[in-house]
């Protein structure tokens, strides 16, 4: 396609503008972009994406009704010593810990670029066991529950005992 | 020193053998983050907190249960000079990042340089792992034994409901980036990249060039990888990249017998051209010579070029590369040197076949 307005560069920039209802469809070259001032940064530099990051991070009005809400800017981290405004500027944290200072303000930012909060994957071997072996036992109690509900009680009690032995091996690797 | 044979090849062994569906895909990689607890992250570390990471994570990796997977030499980054440093990333074996940014950063190499672990990058481990062809699941396997094996010594920073924790938010959860590297001509020439882009976009996965995020896609070469980290197994991102780029290896397949059907005299021409000019050419810039290249390629896939084989087209786009340049002239090359260079060696690289 080319450029609508000088009619012999390739149109590389398409957009819509929405004015007062009233919708344009647009096919310009990056010249004549420039010229009309409808281009928003020069696209031969990339856009840091970074600073993309840092536009997302800025929605935080959906905790400030929070009753534990308390003004995100001036939050710390206490281990690295890392502020949420710092954090919000880099787009990266400083440690581990800056994970559960920052949570409150952390879930809707997940959300928002993963789609998603909670970590369903891999869980570490050695140090993740009783994570792992608590995954399971959670598992095991839903079945168990439907198979009381199934009035399944031999299989119930099969796994009861599972349900136990699995509670033990836990109490036993917290030691 | 133990780095100059990793720079000498333009090829890395692993790229030596023909992986399944080769006529598309270059190459998988798999990448995963780790950090270690009560550790700062590489961002906010002093000198020594970083270089106790690098002797931590490299003790395990050199001298511990690592050798089950195989021999592994650690370089230091202070150590390399810039030029050094632009070869290992044009052979990816390095990121652009580790070579910038990073201060007490290291990489420790497989021989065959199909494994990097990357230390000190924006988090402390980075595992990354490269097959030749569509092998993802197979780059999977062996990053996450490898991850495994490092786990045994190492105490990784990890939250039940995050998963793994890293320095940016964007790799939260599983730390993995799986990505496939395809060779897409025909889609490109048939003007199809750009309804295939969004397609792609919208199902999770990005495309960007081939030396990662804000590079441009030089000689239709594509990086397809996935964008969520978080909320998805590892297994599900593998399948979804998988099948994905099992649906555009068919797409550009149609679209080659397409062009060979309806434009044969067209590619045939272009083909022809792009190795005239390879073969003659005595000043090419990297951007002309990555796109003959494609072509030349292109024309060796549909078999229209007999006794060259693709793998010279790989080395070629890697021994063209400013990096890989001045480091064979061991020298600081301008522009317009680099480009003599770079016609040079092409010419020769091709006499040498016929």
């Amino acid at each position: 396609m080319l450029c609508e307005n000088c009619g012999k560069r390739p149109a590389t920039l398409h957009f819509t503008k929405i004015i007062n209802g009233q919708k344009n469809e647009y096919h310009l070259c990056e010249q004549c972009a420039k010229e009309k001032g409808e281009i928003f940064s020069s696209s031969s530099e990339s856009f840091p994406f970074h600073h993309l990051l840092s536009g997302l991070l800025n929605f935080d009005q959906m905790v400030e009704e929070h009753p534990l809400y308390t003004n995100p800017e001036s939050q710390r981290c206490e281990t690295c010593g890392l502020t949420f405004s710092q954090f919000k500027k880099m787009g990266k944290f400083g440690c581990s810990d800056c994970y559960k200072y920052f949570e409150l303000q952390l879930e809707p930012i997940f959300r928002r670029i993963h789609g998603n909060s909670q970590h369903i994957g891999k869980v570490p071997l050695r140090s993740g066991k009783s994570i792992k072996l608590k995954k399971e036992l959670s598992q095991l109690k839903a079945i168990l529950q439907q198979k009381i509900a199934l009035e399944e009680f031999e299989e119930a009690a099969k796994l009861r005992d599972k349900i136990r032995a699995l509670e033990h091996k836990i109490s036993e690797s917290r030691g | 020193m133990a780095v100059e044979r990793y720079l000498q090849n333009a090829i890395s062994d692993w790229m030596c053998d023909d992986g399944p569906e080769s006529d598309i895909v270059i190459s998988s990689r798999v990448r995963i983050a780790r950090n270690l607890k009560d550790h700062p992250f590489p961002l906010l570390a002093t000198d020594s907190q970083a270089n106790a990471v690098i002797n931590k994570v490299s003790e395990t990796i050199i001298n511990g249960k690592m050798k089950q997977i195989g021999n592994f030499d650690l370089i230091l980054l202070e150590d390399l000079n810039d030029l050094q440093k632009k070869v290992l990333v044009e052979k990816h074996l390095i990121s652009l990042n580790l070579a910038n940014e990073s201060r007490k950063g290291a990489v420790t190499l497989s021989e065959n340089e199909a494994i990097s672990i990357m230390i000190n990058e924006e988090d402390h481990i980075r595992i990354q792992c490269l097959y030749p062809g569509l092998q993802i699941n197979q780059a999977w396997e062996m990053a996450n034994k490898i991850d495994d094996i490092l786990e045994k010594d190492l105490d990784y920073a990890f939250d039940e409901k995050r998963g793994y924790l890293t320095s940016c938010p964007t790799n939260v959860g599983t730390g993995i980036r799986a990505s496939v590297m395809v060779h897409l001509p025909a889609l490109v020439l048939t003007n199809q990249m750009n309804r295939l882009v969004p397609a792609i976009t919208q199902v999770g996965l990005t495309v960007r060039g081939i030396y990662g995020e804000g590079s441009e896609a030089l000689g239709n070469l594509f990086q397809i990888s996935n964008q969520i980290t978080l909320g998805q197994s590892e297994e599900d991102i593998i399948r979804n990249l998988h099948g994905v780029v099992n649906q555009i290896i068919e797409l550009e397949r149609q679209s080659r017998r397409n062009l060979v059907e309806e434009k044969r005299f067209q590619i045939e021409d272009k083909v022809g051209r792009a190795y005239g000019i390879l073969s003659n050419a005595k000043i090419i810039d990297s951007k002309e010579a990555a796109q003959r290249l494609s072509d030349l390629r292109l024309g060796i896939d549909l078999k229209m070029i007999k006794g060259i084989s693709a793998s010279v087209v790989n080395e070629l786009m890697v021994m063209t590369q400013p990096g890989f340049l001045q480091y064979i002239a061991n020298e600081i090359l301008t522009p317009e040197e680099r480009d003599i260079r770079r016609a040079t060696i092409i010419r020769k690289k091709l006499l040498e076949i016929k």
